[in-house]
């Protein structure tokens, strides 16, 4: 096997992570925890553009995530953090698998709007459900990870820690399997998708798996936050949720499955120092950013970082 | 019986209101393929300059009446301003990339023009009852309604035959129906494409200005209300099919009327109904109701 760089950076910068598990400050620890949820939900954004398709409607599937796992917790009594992340990926690629035989048929504006329909109906649905909390939605307690009881003040890092894993294996996962033979047939189908169908590839099946793939995904990584917030309310469905990690995916790129991570990190760090200081021009700033990245780095952020690596 | 009137009656209210927000976003789209996001906040725009002007004018001590004036000012200063600053200062410079990258573009433009908002308006929501309340009600059995929603319909009703007609009947409407079929054709024969881009981004702009107007009156006008607009109108064009005026009118009277018998009959699927409707109608007819089939190329 020969070296791979994208592995072997991302198995330092997960193991710095790892590190920084039971030393760093609370306030860090939050902000890379939803970072690497956020960069989770990206990372399937990431294998869906490398296959031509934009999804403004991740954010049902990062809802969906979230629900099912406080629900877990909330209703079911099983607030282990372990079972919880499985639930909340679970049912995100469960409803993935029923909606995607649908989805898979369509591309470009109608495949983003009709995903961000999706969205808005679960919206539409949890906001107007008063025994889900309704706007407000609820708190989520967990004590438990895989059977194990955590102390208090413990839990957070823990949880920390278990993305971080996830992070690793699911990264080194999405990298490899880029570089398969279904990988590489989603980027022919982003090229030109008639071109595959008549070299006798399912353009359908492809689409369909990698939709599947990206909800779980975005399922795990709303699970995470969950986690990492202690609360869900009907916002993480709601479409400017989506549409922030389009943002984030457009920031990062999809030049490699590092960038997501990378992005929705300094995302996260901008929004921390912006709400901080300047809460009234953080759209905008957003919005200029996006304009700017459009027009001088249609690649994304990955585009400086291969540059100085070649 | 009156009940079902009421239900009907609200429907189309909302449809006007949704018909006007979405002619739009589908003239826009029908001649520059682009999915405009800003749109929503143009809608904004509209409803806080109508606002403010009106409530200059009513503080100012002049005529009540006159607020309808300013109502109509603020569409016209939306759609001048705005329409050629955005077409002419950001849009015109993407022309040819993706339609996904277009849609992205706007959202950006989205994103900066919420915050502006804030900055200009500030986050306080403003009042401006006064054209809402002037003309008095009517009763529909026991029901008694504003008068203003019967305003709302017949602008609704005039703005949409009044585009058809300039569209199927005027020079520079067939121009434009050249455009739309043909940009490159177009442009070999002589059109000014440049133009006709800025006169349609202008006109589209102006009418989210009305929409938005035509709101302020019915609403406390507050930060985020061009977020909820957005996606609602683009329901509305996806289900009648983007860039067919006449499916933006099927599409929002569907939707509308929806909307409706859910408050009445089912008032926790409000949201959901929406939605619901253009995730059938598309499951149906993938590209909308009134779509022309298109070759695919290789």
């Amino acid at each position: 096997m020969t070296f791979d760089r994208t592995i072997a950076s991302l198995a330092v910068a997960c193991g710095v992570l790892l590190v920084a598990a039971p030393i760093a400050p609370q306030w860090l620890l939050f902000l890379l925890a939803l970072a690497l949820a956020k960069g989770l939900v990206v990372l399937g954004l990431l294998l869906l553009m490398r296959t031509g398709l934009v999804s403004f409607g991740q954010g049902l599937y990062f809802g969906l995530g979230a629900y099912a796992a406080a629900l877990l917790a909330h209703r079911g009594g099983l607030a282990d953090a372990a079972l919880m992340i499985v639930a909340g990926t679970a049912c995100a690629a469960a409803v993935a698998a029923i909606l995607g035989l649908l989805l898979a048929r369509y591309r470009e504006i109608f495949f983003a709007m009709l995903s961000l329909a999706f969205s808005m109906i679960l919206y539409g649905l949890l906001v107007k459900s008063s025994a889900l909390g309704s706007t407000d939605g609820f708190h989520v307690q967990v004590k438990h990870f895989a059977g194990i009881a955590l102390a208090a003040g413990v839990e957070r890092r823990v949880f920390y820690a278990a993305s971080a894993i996830a992070v690793f294996f699911l990264g080194w996962a999405l990298h490899r399997y880029l570089r398969s033979h279904w990988g590489r047939l989603s980027e022919a189908i982003r090229d030109n998708e008639l071109r595959v169908e008549y070299l006798g590839a399912s353009v359908y099946r492809v689409v369909y798996a990698n939709y599947i793939i990206a909800a779980a995904l975005a399922g795990l990584g709303g699970a995470f936050a969950a986690l990492a917030v202690g609360h869900v309310d009907p916002e993480t469905t709601y479409w400017t949720t989506s549409g922030e990690f389009v943002f984030i995916a457009i920031l990062g790129g999809t030049g490699n499955v590092l960038a997501p991570f990378l992005s929705a990190a300094i995302f996260e760090a901008l929004r921390t120092v912006a709400s901080q200081y300047a809460p009234n021009v953080w759209q905008m700033a957003l919005g200029v950013a996006m304009l700017a990245i459009i027009m001088f780095l249609p690649g994304g952020l990955w585009t400086l970082v291969r540059r100085r690596a070649a | 019986m009156s009940n079902f009137a009421a239900v009907v009656f609200d429907g189309v209210v909302y449809s006007s209101w949704l018909f006007l927000m979405a002619a739009g976003l589908t003239l826009i789209y029908g001649v520059m393929r682009i999915l405009n996001i800003a749109h929503g906040s143009l809608y904004a725009l509209g409803a806080y300059t109508a606002a403010s002007l009106g409530g200059a004018w009513i503080a100012a001590g002049y005529a009540p009446a006159g607020s309808f004036a300013m109502l109509a000012l603020a569409v016209l200063l939306v759609g001048a301003v705005m329409g050629p600053l955005i077409e002419r200062g950001l849009l015109k410079w993407m022309y040819g990339k993706d339609e996904i990258v277009l849609l992205l573009v706007t959202y950006a433009v989205f994103l900066i023009l919420e915050d502006a908002i804030k900055l200009v308006w500030g986050v306080e929501s403003k009042l401006f009852s006064e054209p809402y309340a002037l003309p008095g009600n009517f009763a529909i059995g026991a029901l008694v309604y504003p008068v203003y929603n019967l305003v709302l319909i017949a602008v609704a009703v005039v703005t949409g035959l009044a585009l058809s007609w300039a569209l199927y009947y005027t020079r520079q409407g067939k121009l434009l129906l050249a455009v739309i079929h043909d940009r490159e054709m177009s442009a070999a024969m002589g059109i000014n494409v440049d133009r006709v881009y800025l006169a349609t981004f202008t006109l589209g702009a102006m009418l989210a200005g009305l929409g938005g107007a035509l709101t302020a009156p019915m609403i406390a006008v507050s930060p985020g209300i061009g977020v909820e607009v957005i996606v609602l109108s683009f329901a509305v064009v996806v289900v009648g099919g983007l860039g067919s005026l006449g499916g933006a009118a099927l599409g929002a009277l569907m939707v509308g009327l929806a909307r409706s018998v859910a408050v009445r009959y089912w008032p926790e699927g409000e949201l959901f109904i929406i939605y619901f409707v253009m995730a059938l109608v598309l499951i149906a007819r993938p590209k909308g109701l009134f779509s022309a089939p298109e070759a695919r190329k290789i």
